[in-house]
């Protein structure tokens, strides 16, 4: 079977690749376009850690077909922080030491920034439910919680 | 101890790797690449435990793309009649381990690795390699390895002049347990067991490894140890040490699971056969079944206790899951488990027991969470018979300064009994509980280690710093290096870079592991930076031309003291840097030393757990733990351990296990069904930091990492006792059992 040509974008910046038909976005992402900072842990959806946003939803990047990404919009941990500037949820990941290893951190950082996007008062519960697709193993999710709900608070201020 | 002034020492400052860790340009092991590069896979047994007829690897080989297959016949062997010790590890096993010779020992066991052009051809041809079992029947369960006809996993293993399973045992003793029971008014004798559980690293086994055309071989991978690493290799590829440079990726994860290799030999002999570098990753289902997990175990625990509450004697049989080679953590077992008590006639026996499961692998505090399950229970039982309070019976008892341990040493100054005070004292113990919640407490010990260690602190010339030491930062070491160093030195943190060097670029470190690594790179690091203190002063008294020792360091400055004081301008860190050429040359030294001083460390943890009566699902509402972690460098870090111990605690009581069906197969090989705990299981986990300083430190540090997973599988049983007026004597308490015990079946 011929490859399939797709075109998409991908952090702002038109992406053009060939893929399998059965070619993960994950797999595109890491061994194809170097994006390896979407992680595979599970290769189930189980885990989180390849977790991007399409067309501003929360995905699972290992459980979608990289063809499907043909005309979409794309963000990766690649593309979170701007013109070298660290996104608020990066900033007080670093500052309230919500990361142990980091293998888990970029799936969560993509995960929060898309439960803000969708709801920028999350409370306490509902933080837990939106990132409870994502394991970590290192830091029992104390510091990552507090991280979301302090950057919510930030934000709150800040509007 | 040194005196220090606490400027960073103690700070949360933001971790020198942070940046790239969230913005996902950290490198991990399976992110690397090289030109050239090609694929490997492994093959792996489908069958528990066989004896391999043949293996034919000539259609694998036909097929397009495939460079390379090999087997145990590439493999260094070491025959079985000589133990040949690396660390805590035999080769003899190792070597058979990482490749089958002659027997497949469990469901994943690898028997041959092929390179190809990608990683689809690999794992194609490793489906053509032929090979012809003879099926041997198989033992999963502790009970079924040690009954009379189990199936021998290996024969030259003798017991009681016998074949046997039982590959070993360790025993510790103290006083007379015979006299010390006929003294007890109330003695209670329990069985506990439990399952086997993975570390669940989240980033699974990998490994790049390129051989040159000089026969020099690099391997870039995830672990607790470049060095181990590197050791392994060279030992089971035949390849010196010399001609080895192990790199070290970051690490997603290890918690004592990356303590050894599986892929580094195998990638490292298909990259010698084919002169291409070679990647080996590890996919999830394989890391489940082939890699980790921690013992599984039975136990039988006794202990007898006068009416004033003082154990008199305490017995503990262990029995723990070694997988398919020898060597579970039965000292952790046997050495921690009664080491928080004062106990004056004591026994523990542990035994080592081999069946058809992957080889365990090190666990966050091996076997003492195991031990304390047992232990602890119990001693929750003797306080409810004698109507004590759980923490004041722990407190009547507690070890303390001069208690002479059941596993041998003296303990110097620590603090077990502040746990405790802490315990009592806390909020949480004393806030009401709802219906069908129960609270919970345990304590728990574990030895932290010393050992080698190295490290190298260099002056840049715009003078600022560069430390190297040679442990993978598992989970914020690097900052905590940067803390000490900015304080001795006197600097701003920020002027303080820290890397892990590789094997060639830094002298040899033993692993990441033990809990060892602060304790021992801050004793290296503190001897490397007082030797650059002495150098600094050196500059500047030639600056000056003064006698050095008329000279301080203080604040990041040399300044004139006694008769010369006030007499010239301080000296910058940078201004001496800047004139460093003209005063002798570079500024910089190492230090390597094996550690020595590594006090144990106690923490006691408190867990209120809610129970739904109608599923068996038991929650964990609260949970609070309290530690004396010596000094806190970084407390932030310090209580991310606490946390993290916790959550692995609260899934090993709750959630996970090891499901092997009845084909000898493990059933539960991914997250879904081997069951971590998620976001939305958990409560905030609260922590309380005791400091008594380790007096043999100079900052005062203990090992921190490992004593959170110690205490809680009882702290939570006993909480669902509490709950529920019924006890498990099994873990995990999963709803169906939870369920059973309520309905009292």
């Amino acid at each position: 079977m011929s490859k399939i040509q797709v075109s998409t974008n991908i952090n702002n910046e038109s992406v053009e690749y060939l893929c399998e038909p059965h070619d993960t976005m994950l797999n595109v992402l890491r061994n194809q376009l170097d994006l390896t900072g979407s992680k595979e842990s599970c290769g189930s959806g189980d885990c989180g850690s390849c977790s991007i946003i399409l067309d501003g939803e929360l995905v699972c990047s290992c459980l979608m077909l990289a063809a499907e990404a043909e005309g979409s919009k794309l963000e990766t941990i690649e593309g979170m922080s701007e013109g070298g500037k660290l996104h608020a949820l990066q900033q007080k990941f670093l500052e309230k030491a919500a990361l142990q290893c980091g293998i888990c951190t970029p799936g969560f950082l993509m995960a929060s920034k898309a439960l803000l996007d969708h709801n920028p008062t999350p409370t306490e519960t509902e933080v837990r439910f939106w990132l409870a697709g994502n394991l970590c193993r290192c830091t029992g999710y104390d510091k990552i919680v507090k991280a979301v709900l302090e950057v919510a608070d930030d934000m709150k201020e800040s509007a | 101890m040194n005196e220090i002034s606490n400027k960073w020492i103690g700070k949360n400052t933001v971790r020198p790797d942070g940046a790239e860790k969230v913005t996902g340009r950290a490198q991990y092991s399976s992110d690397t690449t090289m030109p050239g590069m090609i694929w490997g896979h492994v093959l792996r047994s489908p069958h528990p435990h066989a004896k391999i007829i043949s293996i034919n690897t000539k259609k694998a080989e036909a097929l397009a793309g495939v460079k390379s297959v090999i087997t145990s016949k590439d493999i260094v062997d070491f025959p079985l009649d000589t133990p040949v010790i690396l660390g805590i590890q035999d080769m003899r096993w190792m070597c058979r381990n990482v490749m089958a010779r002659d027997k497949v020992l469990f469901h994943g066991h690898p028997l041959a690795a092929v390179a190809a052009t990608t990683e689809a051809i690999a794992e194609k041809a490793c489906d053509l390699i032929e090979v012809e079992y003879e099926i041997l029947p198989w033992a999963i369960d502790i009970e079924d390895a040690i009954k009379d006809d189990a199936p021998i996993l290996h024969d030259h293993i003798q017991f009681n002049g016998k074949p046997s399973n039982i590959a070993g045992t360790l025993e510790h003793k103290k006083g007379d347990i015979e006299e010390g029971f006929a003294k007890a008014d109330v003695i209670i004798e329990k069985d506990f067991k439990t399952e086997a559980v993975h570390q669940g690293y989240l980033e699974t086994h990998s490994c790049l490894v390129s051989v040159a055309a000089d026969g020099r071989a690099t391997i870039w991978s995830s672990s607790q140890g470049q060095f181990m690493v590197r050791a392994m290799t060279s030992f089971l590829t035949g390849i010196p040490q010399s001609n080895i440079r192990a790199i070290p990726a970051e690490i997603g994860g290890g918690f004592g699971g990356k303590t050894i290799v599986y892929l580094e030999p195998l990638a490292t002999v298909l990259s010698q056969k084919t002169g291409r570098p070679v990647k080996i990753v590890m996919n999830r289902e394989d890391t489940m079944r082939a890699s980790g997990p921690t013992s599984g175990s039975k136990s039988t625990i006794k202990i007898g206790a006068t009416n004033d509450g003082k154990i008199v004697a305490a017995q503990g049989i262990y029995y723990l899951q070694a997988g398919a080679f020898p060597g579970s953590p039965i000292r952790g077992a046997a050495g921690c488990s009664l080491a928080p008590y004062d106990i004056p006639n004591a026994h523990t026996f542990g035994y080592d027991v081999v069946s058809n499961r992957s080889k365990v692998a090190a666990y966050r505090a091996p076997g003492a969470p195991i031990g304390a399950y047992g232990v602890e229970c119990v001693l929750d039982e003797i306080a409810e018979a004698l109507k004590m309070c759980p923490l004041e019976l722990r407190k009547i008892n507690a070890a303390k300064e001069g208690t002479k341990a059941v596993h041998g040493p003296v303990f110097p100054k620590m603090g077990y009994i502040e746990t405790l005070d802490a315990a009592i004292n806390h909020p949480h113990y004393k806030a009401p509980l709802g219906k069908h919640q129960g609270r919970g407490v345990a304590s728990g010990f574990w030895f932290n280690a010393g050992g080698e260690s190295s490290a190298q602190l260099n002056i840049t010339e715009d003078g600022n710093v560069v430390v190297t030491t040679g442990h993978p930062d598992i989970g914020g070491s690097r900052a905590s290096i940067a803390n000490i160093t900015a304080e001795l030195l006197g600097i701003h943190h920020d002027r303080v870079s820290v890397l892990i060097g590789d094997t060639a670029t830094i002298g040899y470190s033993n692993l990441t592991g033990g809990s060892r690594v602060l304790f021992a790179s801050a004793m290296v690091v503190t001897e490397s930076a007082q030797i650059v203190i002495n150098q600094l002063k050196q500059r500047a008294a030639k600056i000056w031309g003064i006698d050095e020792d008329a000279i301080e360091w203080e604040n990041g400055e040399a300044r004139p003291a006694g008769d010369n004081a006030g007499k010239f301008a301080p000296l910058t860190l940078a201004e001496i840097a800047d004139k460093a050429t003209a005063t002798g040359g570079p500024i910089g030294a190492g230090y390597q030393v094996n550690t020595e001083g590594a006090e144990g460390g106690f923490a006691t943890h408190i867990c209120d757990v809610e129970v739904d009566m109608d599923l068996g699902i038991v929650r964990v509402k609260r949970y609070t733990s309290i530690q004396d972690v010596g000094k806190a460098i970084h407390p932030d870090y310090v209580e991310g351990q606490l946390q993290g111990g916790c959550a692995q605690g609260i899934g090993w009581a709750l959630s996970e296990e090891y499901i092997y069906n009845k084909d000898g197969h493990l059933d539960n090989t991914g997250f879904l069904d081997y069951r971590m705990p998620v976001c939305s299981d958990l409560p905030m986990l609260d922590t309380v930091i005791i400091e008594v300083p380790n007096p043999k430190h100079p900052q005062g540090v203990r090992g921190v990492g490992e004593v959170p997973l110690v205490p809680p599988l009882a702290a939570i049983s006993n909480a669902v006792y509490q709950a529920i007026g019924k006890r498990s004597y099994s873990l995990p308490m999963s709803p169906p059992k939870v369920l059973k015990i309520i309905e009292g079946n």
